[in-house]
């Protein structure tokens, strides 16, 4: 009989890592500091090629660029004479599952049924569960989806119950839990008791299915509009989207400026049980966003595949009532109806096409599905239930889980850049801890990470060491 | 009163609050680690907080309390927010109206 500690799973948890991702993540290691990322990246041995053919199977992928002009117009409207770039958006949440995550849990299923897998686990309170079920549901194998869910309280964040019913729906069995990080613990308890696949978020085979979007997006939006896209802007938690999307992007030779955004919860704690009902987005934060891009191994397996630092032009931040606000101008200007935290890369592009010219063009690369729970009317319902005041004003003045200020006028909406100098220095600051001296392979590795160079790597080293 | 092959809901304790991860904030660290699953009842019959097992949708086997014998979802659009109704005029006075700046 097995231990069934907290300690004693834990400390198994590379093996059962490796049995249920099917993949030896030692074989990429250096001893040091660095890791071969992109042998890591080539030994799911599917091409992109590949990918998009599997994903094809599933009905995935072909989704539409829809160019918002009356959103543009609005852009326009608040910017000075000449600027406000147009304003494009791909509609993802035209795949099945309602989200660019089924692009995601494709390569992960289609991989698991080849291996002879009977089923598939995945943690996420977010549109993965629903997407990971919905392959499942196609491929016939079956599928457990992990939620932190519910306060001690008992009382469920409306988003995240829909979620649960979506998957449901599906054909998946939830398993809910209250907040706290340890749902980590009952994955691993799942994983070793049905010997199912692990499609975690950060495996290759969950990035390297995002890299069918940047390069459907850089390919189509040549041919529907017949130019570059110059900005591509991402929402970022794990920063799985961002570095799909760049990395396909790449592939298809486009050289947008890459620009991750973030709605800012800075203030409230991700894993407090208190103010857990006190956030009115639960993905698309600066909760992940931030200590994922610094310290992307962080998550469920031992590399993670999203590292976002390596692509990242710009980070940008916007607050919760500038996302809801550009949701329903969106429903209102351009009769689309569409998930709030999707948007959360729509709020910042309204703002960034301000700073362009009216002949450029700025790309927001996904939409999701909305309804019952997850729309920006039962969000701001149950935020006001909570105690949240709502109001107009100036939404720079906004503070989370106190209060969602909506912009008196679209002009106040803002996209405020994060020091991506800074960003990067606390990347290495987290990885050089606990190694005295970096190899010369370490600083390349560093820099690339880092997307910088040498002399970058080793001059915030040096003001480690001051 | 729920009978054999209901679909219903149950609840167990995962983690008591001392056996939690120490590197949480202390108001989760207080309260215990909580599950709810849903399958059909193994039981013959049995009432809202009887210890029960189910067989879940993926064929596992798990026992906790039952607190629910007719699991359903009442997550709904919420109350009237009038506010977005102001600011779905406000974009579109702005862009099809007279045009306020």
């Amino acid at each position: 009989m097995k231990d069934l500690s907290y300690q004693a799973v834990m400390q198994r948890k590379n093996e059962i890592m490796k049995k249920s991702v099917g993949m030896d993540y030692d074989m990429f290691e250096s001893g040091s500091i660095a890791f071969d990322y992109e042998a890591m990246m080539k030994d799911t041995g599917y091409t992109l090629e590949d990918i998009i053919r599997i994903q094809k199977g599933f009905s995935i992928g072909d989704t539409r660029i829809i160019e918002l002009k009356n959103i543009t117009e609005l852009a326009r409207k608040c910017a000075k004479p000449g600027k406000g770039a147009r304003i494009f958006l791909k509609d993802e949440a035209s795949n099945p599952s309602g989200s660019f995550k089924v692009r995601r849990a494709a390569t992960s299923v289609y991989h698991a049924k080849k291996l002879g897998y009977k089923g598939v686990i995945t943690a996420t309170s977010g549109n993965y569960g629903a997407a990971v079920a919905s392959v499942c549901a196609m491929a016939g194998l079956k599928c457990i989806v992990v939620q932190e869910c519910f306060d001690s309280e008992g009382k469920g964040q409306p988003e995240i119950v829909e979620k649960a019913r979506k998957c449901e729906a599906l054909g998946a069995e939830v398993v809910q839990l209250s907040v706290g990080p340890e749902l980590f613990y009952s994955v691993l308890l799942l994983l070793e008791e049905t010997g199912y696949f692990n499609a975690s978020l950060y495996t290759p085979f969950g990035i390297a299915g995002v890299e069918s979007l940047g390069y459907e997006l850089a390919q189509q939006f040549r041919k529907d509009y017949n130019c570059e896209p110059d900005v591509v802007v991402c929402s970022n938690a794990g920063g799985g989207n961002l570095t799909g999307t760049a990395r396909g992007l790449k592939q298809a030779n486009c050289k947008a400026q890459v620009v991750a955004a973030s709605v800012n919860l800075k203030g409230l704690h991700m894993a407090s049980d208190g103010q857990f009902n006190k956030k009115s987005f639960t993905t698309s934060h600066t909760g992940f966003g931030m200590p994922f891009a610094t310290n992307p191994d962080r998550s469920d397996v031992p590399r993670s595949a999203a590292r976002p630092l390596r692509y990242m032009d710009r980070y940008v931040t916007v607050n919760q009532g500038e996302v809801f606000y550009i949701t329903e101008a969106l429903a209102s200007l351009e009769g689309l109806e569409k998930g709030p935290a999707g948007n959360t890369a729509l709020a910042a592009a309204f703002y960034l096409a301000q700073e362009m010219d009216e002949n450029q063009t700025i790309v927001v690369q996904e939409t999701e599905y909305t309804g019952a729970g997850k729309h920006i009317n039962p969000q701001l319902s149950f935020a006001r239930d909570n105690g949240i005041e709502i109001f107009f004003g100036n939404p720079q003045d906004e503070v989370a889980g106190k209060n969602i200020i909506l912009p008196q006028h679209p002009s106040m909406i803002k996209a405020v850049d994060y020091n991506m100098e800074q960003l990067r220095k606390s990347y290495i600051k987290n990885k050089v801890a606990g190694f005295n001296k970096p190899t010369a392979e370490d600083i390349k590795f560093l820099s690339e990470e880092t997307k910088t160079n040498c002399d970058f790597v080793l001059r915030a080293i040096e003001e480690l060491n001051k | 009163m729920a009978k054999k092959h209901d679909y219903v809901q149950i609840h167990r304790i995962v983690l008591e609050p001392d056996a939690r991860a120490t590197t949480i904030p202390d108001d989760t660290r207080s309260v215990p680690l909580e599950m709810w699953v849903k399958g059909y009842l193994n039981d013959e019959t049995a009432n809202i907080g009887d210890e029960v097992s189910v067989i879940t949708r993926t064929g596992r086997q798990v026992s906790g309390k039952l607190v629910d014998d007719a699991s359903h979802y009442t997550h709904s659009f919420g109350n009237l927010v009038p506010e977005l109704l102001q600011v779905g005029d406000q974009v579109r006075s702005i862009v099809f109206g007279e045009g306020e700046k």
